[in-house]
This record gives C-alpha cells, structure tokens and sequence, in this order.
C-alpha cells in the first residue's frame, strides 16, 4: 500500500512539473509580454529595461526555473488589474465558490439519493419513468442555458429569488459566508441549484443501481424475512449499503463542480474564483490565469490521486495491477 | 404458414434500423438528428433572410416577439433581437457552426486517438508509457476546463475551438482502443498474422483496427453531442468563436442581456434548439450503447 501511494505521489509531481511547463510555455513563450506591457511607442532601450526588470533578458531555462522557484514559495507575481498579489485575489474569492459548491452537493444528495431508491425499488411505476425522464433531460439541458432559464422563471417571471450578485455575507472564523444568513442564502439558490442538477442526475442514476444491486443480496432477503419493517429495511440496510460508493464518487466530484462554477458563476455574477477568471481573461490580465491553471492543475492532482488511493483501500486487485 | 413466414423470415428492416425497433424515443430522436442535419445544411436556401448581411436587417424590426409582423409585411415566426435579425435564420445559420465545429472536432480526436491508441498497443514499452502518461495527463481535467484554459492560451476562432476539443476527445479514444487492443493481442488471428509474415503496420489497420474500433463507433454520438454543448458554453462565456461567426451559444449570450427585461425569445429559442439537438443525439446514442451491450440486450 505504501508503496502504491508513494508511486502515484511520484506521478503526481511528475505530471504537476509537466502541467507547470506547459502553462509557461503557453503564457510566456508563445506571445511576448515585453510587447504586452511596454505599448506600441516604446523604445528598444524601454524594451531592454522593461526585460532586465522581470528578468525576461535572461535564458529560458533560467525563467522557467525562476517561474518555478516563485511558485513553490507562493508567489504567483501581481495582477495587472487589480496591482495587488494574485493569490490575495484568488483565496479571497475561494469562499464564495465553495459555499455554492457545498450546497450543490447538499441539494444533490437530498434530491439525487430519493429519487434514485425510489426507482431502484418500484421499477415500472409511472413515476419511475417521470425520474428517469428527467434525469436524461437534466443530463442534455446545457449547464449555461439552464441558469438562464433559472433566472428567467425564478427572478424574472415569478420574481421569488433574486437574479445576479451575491447577498450579504456573515463573519464566519474569519470568511464571509452566506450559508448562515437567510438573505444570502436566497442569492445563493439559484447558483447551487444550477451546479446541483447535474449532480442530482448522476446520483438517482448511481442510487438507482445501487439499490437495483443490495435488493437482491442475501442479506438483504434475510432481514426481510425475519419481518423487519420496509421503513428500517431501506432506511438502514439499503441505504447503509448504497451510501458509502455514492458519498465518495460525490466527493470526488468536487472538481467538476468547481470547473462548472466557470459557467454557473459567470451566468449568476457570483463573485468567486470562476468569475474571477473568465474577467481576467477577457482583461488579458496574464498572473492571474497562470495562478488559476497551476492551482487548479494542483486540485485536480490532488483530488485524482485521493480518488486512486480510496479505490485502491476499497479494491485490493487495483494495487497489483 | 404466416406465422411460419414471420418467425423464419428474414427481417424487412434495413440492419441499420434494427436497435431502433419498439423504441418510440430513440426513433423520434433519429428524426430529430435528420431534421437538424438537414435545417443546417439547407439554411442558406430556407433561412427567411441572411441573419449576417447587414443590409438585409432593419432596426425598426428589433426585439419584436415571436409571430410578429415585420416592416415588410412579412411574419417573424421566433421574433427577432436587439438588431431585427429574424431569430428563426439567425438559429438555422448557428446549427451549421455548432454541428460543423462538434464533427470536425470529434472526428480529428477520433482519428488521433484511435491511431495513438494503436501505436501503443503495437509498440509498448516507453512508446506506450509516453502515450498513457499522456492521456491520464488530459483525463484528469473535465473538458470544459480544458477546453477553456486552452482557449486562453491560444485566443478565440474556430479552428482554435476545434483543436482544444479535439485535444480533449482523442485521450478518451486513445484509452479506449488501447484497453480493447490489448486483450485482441492475445488472440490467434493476431498470431497467425505475424506467423505470415506481415507487418506491424499492416496488422494495426488490417487485423487490430476492425477489431478495436467498435467502442469508439458507439461512443461517438455522445462525443459529438458532447462537443456541440462544449462548442455552445465557450461561445457563450465569449471565448469560443468570434463574434462575426453565428453560434448558438453567441445567441443565447446576446440574449442574456434582454433576459431580465423580459424579452425571453433571444436567448430561449436558440437555447430550446440546441437543447433538442443534444437531446436527440443522447436518445439515439443511449439506444446504440445499450443494444451494443449484451447484458442489458438479455434483460430486455
């Protein structure tokens, strides 16, 4: 086991050395940013200054290796935009994502486990085909054009919730958070309603097998025929049983709900880090990209190789093989 | 003797027809993909106008409501936007982009992928690990994200936004082909190939490809609905195709700015459209995977 993890760690770094060339590569290589920052009407000796001063005069190798040594300490330089430190920029909005993050997985759970049991236990009820309906219409409606329907019957049609922005926020150990504050809590619906209906597809869709799968195992025939109640049946022996692989495919779905704010943080003007970089894009605004590649790069890594260990400790043959 | 004729017959249906017997939905959506195919082909000859002409548009026809009569007398059946573009021509035009851009991109990571994919199982060793290194380096990013960060690397543009999902469709395939590859290896007909003396390249096309493609054929449905949803959502967040080019996503976005004034039709119809689209390819790809499958073909 041990050993097992210490090879994908070794990947892992392997695979973040490669990503962090790559960015480089793509950001500081492929256009020039002396011409970005120094304007049409420098002169060549603005040029050289300008080079000599961020280090741009200097062999690649060596800039690659100073990007790098930078990284590793933190520093992922200043944005052009904003002229503070981007990392400042980045976990200063990080809350916001991840609040919404958070909720969509609470509401993915609270909707996505029913329905699924639901259809995993009463196979040809009408009901079941309404589920299994909407969850193939839920996987085919583009995440976008969903949010915009949201806002279209919910803010502007209905006017329940509001459309765009980010309510008040409390002061919770030291982040503002809107989850513990009813006004924020309605900004906060539409967005993680958004990020969550997909969610709730895949997990009626793994609840649904899952059930299909423990109905028929002994154990579950056996507390059946010893009388136990349906309630305390699938309350306890079904969902104890179908819980653990869901909860942890959940998790390790962070990471697409956290590329997916991208889009659901863009539609709702939600002020977090998927904004954040959309706006720099569109800004040219470079430090700021970077940063956001390589942490997420960074994520992802992280979240990967948790995802191989858990499969590993779950399924002994994946260590062998 | 009719019933004798039925049961020993051979079926009437055209083999291609034949997973989407007693399946309504999959046969609606096959009609779908027909319909679309043939709008987006046909839209320069059935558009009412060309939505791109300048002087073709009048801003005395803007933001009129579906079913709407125009300056001209004639009917706006989806209404029209900011700029009087009739919505109907302005979806029709960006079906072509859309649909274009999904099979040119997921045909180039097919064909990328599958021969990769190949050369892996061929070759193994460092060619293999390279490869595969590769590929778990792609995998690990949703395509969105990849497609996004691409796209910010390399700016906008068709041809851009083709590269950075295509970049995204061959890992797949390439994974695929090899897992399949491998165990056809193992296999007789490969053995007696290289008994006869022929070579590697010869056994990758002739003997392996035939043999390994056929997840990759089944998948593909999916790839392409896949990339017309990708193709939309980077459009719409304003890094995918520019602005001169007609897009569904371009439209839905310019939409959204007329969202909370009311004015649904922008942004709902193209949306509407492109979710139909997508629709009837899942349907028919759900249908295709499923008869591919053995297991389920027995449950019935």
């Amino acid at each position: 086991m041990i050993n097992f993890v210490l090879r994908r760690l070794g990947q892992s770094a392997i695979l973040l050395v490669i990503m962090s060339l790559l960015v480089f590569v793509g950001m500081y290589v492929v256009s020039d940013p002396v011409a970005v920052m120094a304007g049409e009407d420098a002169t060549a000796a603005d040029r050289a200054a300008l080079a000599a001063a961020y280090g741009l005069d200097q062999p690649l190798p060596v800039q690659y290796l100073t990007f790098l040594a930078n990284i590793v300490q933190g520093d992922f330089g200043t944005s052009f935009v904003y002229g503070r430190p981007v990392l400042d920029l980045i976990f200063e909005r990080l809350p916001a994502t991840l609040e919404v993050v958070f909720l969509a997985m609470v509401l993915g759970l609270a909707f996505g486990i029913p329905m699924g049991i639901f259809s995993g236990l009463n196979r040809r009820k009408p009901a079941t085909r309404l589920i299994s309906m909407i969850t193939t219409i839920g996987y085919s409606i583009p995440n976008f054009w969903q949010a915009l329907l949201f806002i279209l019957v919910f803010a502007v049609w209905l006017r329940v919730l509001p459309a765009t922005g980010r309510g008040p926020t409390t002061d919770f150990l030291g982040l503002q958070l809107s989850l513990f504050n009813a006004e924020g809590l309605r900004y906060m619906l539409l967005p993680a309603a958004n990020l969550a209906v997909a969610l709730i597809c895949m997990q009626t869709r793994l609840a649904r097998s899952g059930t299909q799968e423990v109905m028929y195992q002994d154990y579950m025939m056996f507390a059946r025929a010893k009388g136990i109640a349906p309630r305390r049946l699938i309350g306890r022996h079904l969902l104890r049983n179908i819980l653990i692989p869901i909860v942890t495919i959940t998790a390790l779905e962070l990471g697409t709900l956290i590329a997916f704010s991208t889009v659901t943080e863009t539609v709702f003007s939600w002020p977090g880090i998927g904004k954040l970089l959309l706006d720099s894009i569109y800004r040219s605004d470079r430090p700021v990209v970077v940063a956001y590649m390589i942490l997420i790069t960074l994520m992802f890594v992280l979240i990967n190789l948790a995802a191989d260990i858990i499969y590993a400790v779950l399924d002994p043959r994946i260590r062998y093989s | 003797m009719s019933a004798i004729k039925r049961l020993s017959g051979p079926s009437r249906i055209d083999p291609f027809l034949v997973p989407f017997r007693h399946y309504p939905a999959a046969i609606a959506g096959l009609v779908g993909i027909c319909v679309f195919t043939l709008a987006a082909i046909l839209a320069p000859l059935i558009a009412p106008q060309n939505p791109f002409d300048q002087g073709q548009l009048d801003i005395m026809n803007g933001l009129l409501p579906p079913m709407s009569e125009m300056m001209d007398g004639s009917v706006s059946l989806l209404g029209t936007d900011a700029v009087g573009r009739d919505i109907l021509s302005a979806v029709l035009y960006g079906m072509r982009t859309s649909l274009l851009v999904a099979i040119v991109a997921v045909s180039i990571g097919m064909v990328v992928g599958v021969v990769l994919g190949l050369v892996a199982v061929m070759r193994g060793g460092w060619v293999d690990a390279v490869i595969m290194r590769a590929v778990d380096l792609t995998v690990s990013f949703p395509g969105v994200l990849l497609a996004l960060m691409l796209l910010a690397v390399f700016g906008s543009g068709v041809d851009k936004v083709i590269l950075a999902l295509a970049i995204g469709i061959w890992a797949q395939n390439a994974r695929m082909v090899r897992a399949v590859g491998l165990s056809e290896m193992k296999k007789d007909y490969i053995a007696a190939a290289r008994i006869g003396g022929l070579g590697d390249l010869r056994i990758m096309f002739h003997f392996l490809l035939p043999n390994a493609i056929s997840p990759v054929l089944v998948l593909m449905p999916m790839a392409i609905s896949g990339a017309i949803v990708a193709e939309a959502t980077l459009s719409f967040l304003g890094v995918g195709v520019p602005i001169t080019e007609p897009s569904l996503g371009l439209l839905i976005s310019n939409g959204n700015d007329y969202l909370l004034s009311g004015r649904w039709w922008i942004s709902v119809v193209p949306g509407l459209v492109l979710v139909l689209m997508v629709l009837s390819i899942n349907v028919v790809a759900d249908r295709l995977r499923d008869h591919a499958n053995p297991y389920l073909q027995a449950r019935g």
